[in-house]
């Protein structure tokens, strides 16, 4: 990772997220699926929060309510004071699949922020920028087909980050990665969250990937989703997979999954 | 250039200018056969009475003079030498076939006479006959041109718009569902009684069956496109006419290519039709002329140069293709 130093004067400092009360369901061919059941949370600025829990659990849908791609059947969504009502670029979401563009560039790919809010023009400093933050500097000529997975999620990080987002929605964006650029790109997101402050949301999979990243760990119960626990974890970054800590917070967190006969 | 060379042919290139030598010696032999075929042409009696023979026959063994020229040539330059090394064999069998053409025809008459005329005649016609029919390639084209582009471009935006709003859709939908399998020549008919003149109603039809396949696939292109292209655009700020531009059409564009390739070949078929039933003028109205005078070598004539102008014009299209879907290579077979 290269640092640059111009970045951290333009940091945008997180914002606030408030999900009052949320459920949700989804219509399957006229039967209501109950997908989410009265979530509270509350995630301080600049906290970095992770969401775990069984699979098909609803903690993408959550994502999705947060990006304001989807509005909540009941309760209230507040970020940064204001009823979520929509998308916006300060609540940027990066997927698991990288979705790049395959017909523009890296480059190009990186600038479709600016360039929908008519930004490009004046600040078109900031895609090469968000591509050095992200290491891929040497590659804004270069059509998304061309880049390994791990360049392909970097690229689609630096997409969210040139916008300078108050709150980033990661929804488990390393999961398609072989497991050694898994461990990179963990340490790398630790980083570019502390120089940026941005506040983050992650859904993972990954206990060991929630308790390297997150201060707090979420852990959902399986459909409809419900809050079954909160885990803290006030260790200092960076932190070490070795660390005796952490896998003492593993063991909770596995055993609040009924997954702990596996320890 | 060099480059493209050393990756197509390694060893010829290691081996240096001692590889090239069979290479001309490829093209040294298309340029003896079409050499020959002029010989032939020229020395062998013929049955009938052929103003253009000798023409002819100069033609062929110029174009053998020019091959060996070409392939002298070669020797210094690597990318003529390589592109006559590929086509050699292709040029021999041209030549074959000519001599063949010849023999069957002008010199032994085995296949009947006025029906099957000698290439010659077909000489004939492109040197006397020029004037007409490069009126009549003028008139083709000019229509095919206004009617492609319009219908193109009808096409490409009632398949955007169908494709992405549902309120569009439920009104042209059924609109096309109805009257899109309809063969734009059915239509043939009312077109020259509705429209003011032949001109604009074959306008219309050949519009008329380019929009249908480029309205369908555009639609196609721009419904199937990845739902989480729209989801990351909204939550970079794009609007509606963002996701529109910049997100469904480029997404869009092999299909909408798919959709200009057919409806190009229908417009071929529509164009011929109206010019053989209705307008006084261009490719069709000349082989029907043709067919009315019993002058076979016209008509002969008169399909080499359509089937040049369709071959060249969907090479075009080809080219356009590649400049723009230039990111699609690597990712689908090219």
């Amino acid at each position: 990772m290269v640092a640059v130093a111009a970045l951290t004067e333009d940091t945008a400092a997180g914002a606030p997220l408030a999900i009052r009360g949320v459920s949700h369901e989804f219509d399957i061919e006229g039967t209501p699926l109950p997908v989410l059941d009265d979530i509270d949370l509350d995630v301080a600025p600049g906290e970095f929060v992770a969401l775990l829990g069984p699979s098909g659990c609803g903690k993408s849908t959550l994502l999705r309510l947060v990006a304001g791609l989807e509005p909540p059947r009941a309760g209230r969504i507040l970020f940064d004071g204001a009823p979520v009502l929509g998308p916006h670029p300060s609540r940027v979401v990066v997927f698991q699949d990288p979705t790049l563009y395959p017909w523009r560039t890296v480059e190009g790919n990186v600038s479709v922020g600016l360039e929908a809010r008519g930004l490009l023009r004046s600040q078109r400093h900031r895609v090469g920028d968000a591509l050095r933050l992200v290491g891929l500097d040497g590659f804004a000529r270069v059509y998304p087909h061309q880049l390994s997975g791990g360049m392909a999620q970097r690229a689609a990080l630096a997409r969210a980050l040139v916008n300078d987002p108050q709150l980033l929605i990661l929804d488990e964006p390393l999961g398609k990665l072989d497991s050694l650029t898994r461990l990179t790109m963990q340490s790398e997101l630790v980083s570019l969250w502390q120089r940026k402050g941005f506040t983050a949301l992650l859904v993972t999979h990954d206990v060991e990937e929630a308790l390297l990243l997150a201060s707090r760990v979420v852990v959902l119960s399986d459909r409809p989703a419900r809050i079954k626990a909160e885990v803290a974890n006030d260790l200092p970054y960076p932190r070490h997979r070795g660390d005796p800590r952490l896998a003492e917070l593993r063991h909770e967190v596995l055993s609040l999954l009924g997954l702990d006969a596996t320890w | 250039m060099t480059s493209e060379t050393i990756r197509e042919e390694p060893a010829a290139y290691l081996a240096g200018s001692a590889a090239r030598a069979p290479s001309f010696a490829r093209v040294a032999a298309a340029g003896l056969a079409w050499l020959g075929a002029g010989a032939l042409t020229y020395l062998l009696p013929e049955q009938g009475d052929w103003p253009y023979t000798a023409a002819y026959a100069a033609l062929l063994a110029a174009i053998g003079l020019a091959l060996i020229l070409a392939g002298i040539l070669g020797r210094v330059l690597p990318r003529l030498d390589e592109r006559l090394r590929v086509s050699s064999p292709r040029l021999v069998a041209v030549a074959v076939l000519l001599t063949v053409w010849q023999l069957v025809t002008a010199k032994y008459e085995i296949l009947p006479m006025p029906f099957f005329p000698p290439p010659q005649a077909i000489l004939e016609v492109f040197l006397d006959d020029w004037p007409k029919l490069g009126e009549s390639i003028w008139h083709s084209g000019w229509l095919l041109a206004g009617g492609y582009v319009i219908g193109a471009v009808a096409g490409f935006l009632t398949g955007v718009s169908i494709g992405w709003s549902r309120a569009a859709a439920y009104w042209v939908h059924p609109v096309l569902r109805f009257v899109g399998p309809l063969p734009a020549t059915a239509w043939l008919p009312i077109a020259f009684f509705v429209f003011p003149s032949s001109w604009s109603a074959s306008t219309f039809l050949v519009a008329l069956a380019t929009g249908f396949p480029v309205a369908i696939l555009t639609w196609s292109g721009v419904a199937s496109v990845n739902s989480a292209y729209y989801d990351i655009a909204r939550t970079l700020g794009a609007r509606p006419r963002f996701l529109i531009l910049r997100v469904a059409v480029p997404a869009a564009m092999p299909h909408v290519f798919v959709g200009l390739f057919m409806g190009m070949g229908a417009s071929f078929a529509v164009l011929v039709v109206a010019e053989m039933l209705g307008v006084k003028a261009g490719l069709g109205w000349y082989l029907q002329w043709a067919q009315g005078w019993a002058a076979y070598a016209n008509m002969y004539a008169a399909l080499i140069v359509m089937a040049l102008a369709a071959s060249g014009l969907i090479t075009l299209l080809f080219r356009l293709r590649d400049r723009l879907l230039a990111w699609q290579k690597g990712l689908v077979r090219w």
